[in-house]
C-alpha cells in the first residue's frame, strides 16, 4: 500500500508499504530517519517515541496505515538547521547519553513535558519519562539534563520579553 | 507477523460489512499490533475504525459518557473527569506510560488482552491463546496472576486499571453491531474464564463498543485508585482498589469498592461495602469489612502474597478517603 503524511513539515510518500510494517519501520527503513531507535518493539521501552499529530507515540506500536494523513515529527525534526534544541543541547552538556539507544526518545518525550510544563518538579519529570527505559546512565545525568533543559529554555524565554 | 488486509471502515455499517471471524478492529493499536507481531493474534483483515467518530466526553444529568475512542490521555486529564470521577482519572494516570495513553484508546483499554506471560509466547500452551492446548500458569511462573473467578483451564487476570474503577461506578458499555444498539452493565460485559476462558466478553461478532456511561453519582467526587506494583510507575498492578465513599461524620452512608490485579475480571467486592454501610469507619471495621468480603481468594503457588496485600491496600485506601 501506499502511504502520505507529513514528517518533520515536508510532505512523505511511501510506496510498497506492507500492512505489517510499523512507523517506525517506515521512518527508518523507507524515509530515511534513523533517529527513532527500535529496541523493544512492543511498546515498553519508548526508544521509539515520536510526535504524531502533535503528541509523543511509541512508533513501533503504530501500524503504518495508522499514519495516512497524518503529521509526525521525529528526532530528527527537532533541531532548527545546525542549531539543536535546547533540550538536545542540554544532554550533550551534563553527559546524559551513554550508548545513546534511549536518548532519540527522550528528546521528543523531553521536548513535549518541556512544552505542557515549563518549570517541571522531579516528581514530573520522572512520571513523564517513566516510559522510557535507559540501561546505562542510571538516569542521574538524564534528570540533570532535563532540569538544565527547563532553566536554559526559561533564561532564553526572558530574553525574549 | 502473518500477512493481511488493512481496510479504514468510513460509517460503522461499513464495519459490519467488512467482518468475518477472522478480522480484527484496530482502535490505537496499542494492544492489536503488539500482539499481531508476537504472532499471538493473527487475523486476516485489519479494520481501522478510528474514522467512525465514537468521540466526546460529556457530563449531563444521568451522569459521564465517553466515546470509545476518546485516547486514555484526554479522559485522564479532562477536568470534569479529574472533579467528578477522581477514580476514573487516577486509574487511567496510573496506566501504562504516557506515549501509550496518547495512542490508545478507552475502548481498547477495555478489550486489553491479558499479560500472562504463557499467553504472550506462542511456543507454549495457553488455553485462552489456543483453546484445549493446557495452562502452565496453573503450576508455573503465576506470581502474577488472579486469586478470584480462576478455574481449572485459566488463572490470567485482567489487565485493565480503568476497568476496576468503571465496575466499582456501575458503568455501562454501549455496543452497536449489526443486530443494532444495546447496552450491557460492564461487570456482566466481562465473563468468568470457566472452560472455555477464549471468551471473554459478552461482544456479539461485528460489534463495536461505542461508548462507556457512567452514572451520576455524587460521592464519587470522594473516589480513589490506590495501584501497588513492582515499580512506582509504568507497571500493571500486583493489587490495586478503586473506592468511592460517602461517610457523614464518621458513618458511612455508602461505599464502592473495586479491586484490580487479582481476578479474572475486574472484581467488585459486594460483600465488603455491605459491611461497611452503617459502621463507623475505623481501621477495624474497615479490615474486618474488606476480609468478609475476601475471604474467598485462593491463592496459587507464587501468589500467596496477594490477599495479604490487598487487604491492606483496600484499608489503606478507605481510611484515606474517610479521613
Ligand atoms: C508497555 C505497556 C504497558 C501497559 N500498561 C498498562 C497498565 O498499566 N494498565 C492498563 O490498564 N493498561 C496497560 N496497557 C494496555 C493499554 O492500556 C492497552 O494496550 C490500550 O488501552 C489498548 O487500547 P488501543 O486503543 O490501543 O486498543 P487496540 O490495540 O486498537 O485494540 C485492543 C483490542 O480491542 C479491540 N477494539 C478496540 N476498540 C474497539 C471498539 N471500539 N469496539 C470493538 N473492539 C475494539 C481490538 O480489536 C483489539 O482486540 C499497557 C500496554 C503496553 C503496551
Ligand atoms: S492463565 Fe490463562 S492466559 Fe495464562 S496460560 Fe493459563 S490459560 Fe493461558
Ligand atoms: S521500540 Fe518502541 S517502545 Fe521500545
Ligand atoms: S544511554 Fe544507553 S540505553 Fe540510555
Amino acid at each position: 500500500m501506499r502511504i502520505t503524511f507529513t514528517c518533520n513539515g515536508r510532505l512523505t510518500e511511501a510506496d510498497g508499504v506492507w500492512e505489517g510494517e510499523s512507523l517506525l519501520y517506515v521512518l527508518r527503513e523507507r524515509v530515511g530517519l534513523p533517529g527513532s531507535k527500535n529496541a523493544c518493539e512492543q511498546g515498553e521501552c519508548g526508544s521509539c517515541t515520536v510526535y504524531l499529530d502533535g503528541d509523543p507515540v511509541c512508533s513501533c506500536l503504530v501500524a503504518a496505515g495508522q499514519v495516512q494523513g497524518r503529521e509526525v515529527r521525529t528526532v530528527e525534526g527537532l533541531a532548527d538547521g545546525d542549531e539543536l534544541d535546547p533540550v538536545q543541547q542540554a544532554f550533550v552538556e551534563a553527559g546524559a547519553v551513554q550508548c545513546g539507544f534511549c536518548t532519540p526518545g527522550l528528546l521528543v518525550q523531553t521536548h513535549d513535558l518541556l512544552e505542557r510544563q515549563a518549570q517541571p518538579s522531579d516528581a514530573e519529570i520522572r512520571e513523564a519519562l517513566s516510559g522510557n527505559l535507559c540501561r546505562c546512565t542510571g538516569y542521574e545525568k538524564i534528570m540533570d539534563a532535563v532540569r538544565l533543559a527547563a532553566a536554559r529554555r526559561a533564561e532564553s524565554a526572558e530574553r525574549v520579553n | 507477523m502473518r500477512a493481511f488486509e488493512y481496510a479504514a471502515a468510513r460509517t460503522p455499517a461499513d464495519a459490519f460489512a467488512r467482518t468475518t471471524p477472522r478480522t480484527a478492529y484496530l482502535a490505537g493499536g496499542t494492544t492489536l499490533v503488539d500482539l499481531m507481531k508476537l504472532g499471538v493474534v493473527e487475523p486476516d483483515a485489519v479494520i481501522d475504525i478510528n474514522g467512525l467518530g465514537l468521540r466526546g466526553i460529556r457530563l449531563d444529568r444521568d451522569g459521564l459518557r465517553v466515546g470509545a475512542l476518546e485516547r486514555m490521555s484526554d479522559v485522564a486529564e479532562h477536568p470534569v473527569v479529574a472533579a467528578e470521577f477522581p477514580v476514573v482519572a487516577q486509574a487511567l494516570q496510573a496506566s501504562a506510560s504516557p506515549q501509550i495513553r496518547n495512542m490508545a484508546s478507552i475502548g481498547g483499554n477495555l478489550l486489553q488482552r491479558t499479560r500472562c506471560g504463557y499467553f504472550r509466547d506462542v511456543a507454549t500452551a495457553c488455553n485462552k491463546r489456543q483453546p484445549g492446548s493446557g495452562c502452565p500458569a496453573q503450576t508455573g511462573a503465576n506470581r502474577g496472576h488472579a486469586v478470584f473467578g480462576t478455574s481449572a483451564s485459566c488463572v490470567a487476570t485482567h489487565a485493565s486499571d480503568l476497568a476496576v474503577a468503571l465496575v466499582a461506578l456501575d458503568a455501562r458499555v454501549e455496543l452497536a453491531g449489526p443486530a443494532g444498539r444495546r447496552e450491557v452493565p460492564l461487570a456482566d460485559f466481562y465473563r468468568l474464564p470457566g472452560d472455555s476462558p477464549q471468551v471473554e466478553n459478552d461482544l456479539r461478532p461485528g460489534e463495536l463498543v461505542t461508548a462507556v456511561a457512567v452514572p451520576r453519582l455524587a460521592f464519587a467526587r470522594r473516589s480513589t485508585y490506590l495501584k501497588v506494583r513492582d515499580r512506582q510507575s509504568y507497571e500493571f498492578a500486583l493489587v490495586s482498589v478503586a473506592a468511592a465513599l460517602d461517610v457523614r461524620n464518621g458513618t458511612v452512608r455508602d461505599v464502592r469498592l473495586a479491586v484490580g490485579g487479582v481476578g479474572t475480571r475486574p472484581w467488585r467486592l459486594p460483600l465488603a461495602e455491605q459491611a461497611l454501610r452503617g459502621k463507623r469507619l475505623t481501621e477495624a471495621t474497615a479490615r474486618q469489612a474488606v476480609e468478609a468480603g475476601t475471604a474467598d481468594a485462593r491463592p496459587l503457588a507464587f501468589n500467596a502474597f496477594k490477599p495479604a496485600l490487598l487487604r491492606r491496600t483496600a484499608v489503606r485506601t478507605l481510611l484515606a478517603l474517610g479521613g
